[in-house]
């Protein structure tokens, strides 16, 4: 990276306070689908840190699969599972607020004083000895990283099935004997989806 | 820019994402949570390699595969959340108790 110093420390500090009020956005927001465009925010903001530390390839990865696929799809839930929830409220869940904060400021601290604390051994070369992390990624992916590569081909393949199997709708047999619906070979045998409720919970938010 | 500023940056974004994966209600909220964690991790894979390893960029090759591996969690998170909404028409966690003893 050969910016100058001083652009990279504003542009750190426009990215980093983007990131952090998007991620508090996510968590705390009352309604799902504003956390869900505040989360694409979290990602661009984590890819143009990638970008700060020379990983352009891992920010383009960042912004294809994060904004483009996660995010869709995340979306995509919301939308087939909104309905109005109204949610009953349970006694010490104040206390169990604020127990959580009190941890997770904890685990703040001692993450922070681990990091400052810590006398980090820097490599002292200049991070432009790589020209091209591309082909740098690509040439670990391919000799000594060949098995993890391989492996999350197939991991994904697995999720992919995964996914489709877990997301359909059961099957009833004895409604398959007796239903003559057109099955052609490319249908598989579903349970039919209840209209009524699908309409009666359509304009319901969330 | 020094490596620490990454990592607090990178440790704050963790515990937001602890925070909300416990004490959020909504299943899909809990999903974005666990984003926002392998997000963090993957800041800091990302900062180790630029400072500590420069020359042969490891750490870069262990984010993709976090991506990736995030990307199937995703997944099939969402696919969990739409069959116990289908069977138990509802996404609150604290009704998700078919596990709990």
């Amino acid at each position: 990276m050969n910016l100058a110093e001083g652009v990279q420390i504003v542009s750190f500090g426009i990215l980093g306070s983007m990131m952090i009020g998007t991620a508090l956005g996510v968590v705390l927001l009352p309604k799902i689908v504003h956390s869900a465009f505040l989360l694409a925010g979290v990602f661009v903001s984590i890819s143009g840190l990638y970008i700060l530390l020379n990983a352009d390839f891992v920010a383009a990865a960042q912004i294809l699969v994060y904004v483009g696929a996660v995010n869709v799809l995340i979306l995509f839930a919301i939308m087939l599972v909104n309905k109005q929830e109204n949610y009953v409220q349970l006694p010490g869940r104040l206390l169990r607020k604020v127990a959580t904060a009190v941890v997770c400021f904890g685990l703040f601290a001692l993450l922070g004083t681990m990091v400052l604390a810590t006398p980090w051994s820097l490599d002292t070369t200049s991070p432009a000895v790589i020209t091209n992390t591309t082909i740098t990624l690509g040439e670990h992916f391919f000799s000594d990283y060949l098995l993890p590569f391989e492996l999350a081909s197939v991991l994904l393949l697995m999720a992919m099935v995964g996914a489709i199997i877990l997301a359909r709708r059961d099957l009833i047999p004895e409604a398959m004997t007796t239903k003559d619906a057109i099955t052609t070979s490319l249908t598989l045998p579903e349970r039919p989806r209840e209209l009524a409720s699908i309409s009666g919970e359509s304009d319901g938010q969330e | 820019m020094q490596l620490e500023y990454f990592l607090l940056l990178a440790a704050a974004l963790f515990c937001i994402g602890i925070y909300g994966l416990i004490t959020s209600r909504n299943a899909v909220r809990v999903l974005m949570s666990i984003e926002l964690m392998l997000n963090a991790v993957n800041l800091n894979l990302v900062g180790f390699s630029n400072y500590l390893d420069p020359g042969n960029i490891r750490g870069q090759v262990f984010t993709v595969f976090v991506i990736t591996v995030a990307a199937a969690e995703a997944a099939v998170g969402l696919a969990i959340v739409l069959a116990i909404y289908r069977n138990r028409n509802t996404i609150d966690m604290e009704q998700f108790n078919l596990l709990k003893w």
